[in-house]
């Protein structure tokens, strides 16, 4: 009897990758999921900051694809070791903060490790040449499979026949012939494999599973870097990075203020290690103030903060101030006019 | 029987998916598991997730602001 081999795949919760494993199963491999969570994954806090997306149903895809598939998933925590990738990227970031291609090298090295220690035999992505323009392209896919340290144990079942022969291809582990030459942007090979397995309540791609790709947010992360003088970041740092209106309003501080309840009940957990601000007399947003600020700088936070209350046309509103140990007190301050609050301040 | 409780209050998933993961992989087959959680999303990932890997999901609760999920430890 053979030995029945044993694979890892790479599952973001997309299509590609769920397709990737699939196919592998369907050779009669042994297949189980892996799953990193860098901090940055939209999957991961998407779900439960926002009032108007607790109506949404709350699924993480990396999960359902397993659950589909019928195979176990490991999801790995990477937060701490995927700095030293954003920090340092070796290939550069893509248009935003995103270094896509360091990015991928990290996870199939540490699929590669993985494997290792569990004695798996090779490792599946569900990558496509020319799928995506800085990690998946064909000059790129080597680099993957040679910096990561997993050469020839890495199988990219979609596009395996625009590659050369990988191990479990020459071993006759899988058959090559019944993998895949997709190629380029289009999804109609994927949708119509997807079809053929049944699968119709996939994840749409929606332009990545990352912040670092959101321009917006890529603008935020690069505005705490240069007011901290180094890049460096905690995990509350990017979650909040997530949440609500920024302004810096100097370099040695910015307001974060709510856009909504969600944000607001979200961010009254972090009340306890930023200053916060609330409108009492008049119904409005809480903030938060993330850096070093005199008495002049709450001032000016408060008048911004009067600005998105429902005061902001009021002559006077009431904010009240509390300080890391729960202590308050209140300063009354014009609201600012609409003219005053500067472009610039506004990450 | 004892009963371990992760605490996974203002953490949002996956992490209270890993927190429970990382403890379970610890325990013993049969043993009993709580997570107290602040994230909804638990509810559904937390169960998804011990289907998956073989964990029996013994109750789901909302307590106010909170989300209990708890699972028996399976054998795999």
């Amino acid at each position: 009897m053979t030995q029945q081999r044993k694979a890892v795949a790479l599952i973001s919760g997309g299509l590609d990758s769920l397709l990737a494993a699939r196919v592998v199963q369907e050779q009669g491999v042994h297949v189980e999921g892996i799953n990193f969570y860098t901090g940055f994954c939209v999957e991961g806090h998407t779900h439960a900051i926002r009032k108007k997306d607790r109506a949404k149903p709350k699924r993480n895809n990396a999960l359902w694809v397993a659950e589909q598939l019928g195979m176990k998933l490991h999801i790995v925590d990477i937060i701490e070791e995927y700095k030293q990738v954003l920090f340092n990227p070796k290939h550069g970031y893509g248009a935003n903060l995103n270094p896509c291609l360091d990015c991928k090298i990290f996870m199939v090295k540490k699929a590669h490790e993985w494997i290792q220690e569990n004695g798996f035999d090779f490792i599946i992505t569900g990558e496509v040449i020319g799928q995506r323009p800085m990690s998946q392209r064909k000059d790129t896919m080597p680099v993957i499979a040679r910096d990561s340290g997993a050469t020839n144990l890495l199988l990219r079942p979609l596009c395996a026949r625009n590659l050369p022969e990988t191990l479990p291809e020459q071993e006759g582990w899988v058959d090559r012939e019944q993998l895949f030459d997709f190629s380029g942007r289009t999804r109609k090979p994927q949708m119509a494999l997807a079809e053929k397995f049944g699968f119709d309540d996939y994840a749409q791609p929606a332009g990545g599973c990352c912040f670092l790709t959101d321009a917006q947010y890529s603008v935020k992360l690069a505005d705490l870097w240069r007011a901290r003088g180094e890049k460096s970041y905690e995990m509350d740092d990017i979650m909040l990075l997530k949440v609500g209106r920024h302004l810096r309003l100097s370099p040695d501080f910015k307001l974060i203020i709510s856009r909504e309840e969600g944000e607001g009940n979200f961010m009254q957990g972090y009340r306890n290690q930023y200053v916060s601000l609330k409108t009492t007399s008049h119904p409005g947003p809480m903030a938060l103030v993330d850096g070093v600020v005199s008495e002049q700088d709450l001032q000016l936070a408060a008048r911004v903060l009067a600005r998105y209350s429902k005061g902001k046309t009021a002559e006077s509103v009431e904010v009240e101030i509390r300080d890391m140990d729960a202590n308050t007190r209140c300063l009354k301050v014009a609201p600012m006019g609409p003219l005053e609050i500067i472009p610039e301040w506004i990450l | 029987m004892s009963r371990m409780v992760v605490d996974c209050r203002r953490m949002l998933c996956p992490m209270p998916v890993i927190k429970v993961q990382n403890q379970a992989v610890k325990m013993a087959p049969g043993e009993e598991l709580e997570a107290v959680c602040t994230d909804p999303g638990a509810l559904n990932d937390i169960p998804a997730w011990s289907r998956i890997n073989g964990h029996e999901v013994l109750e789901t609760r909302t307590e106010g602001a909170e989300y209990i999920v708890v699972i028996r430890v399976g054998d795999s």
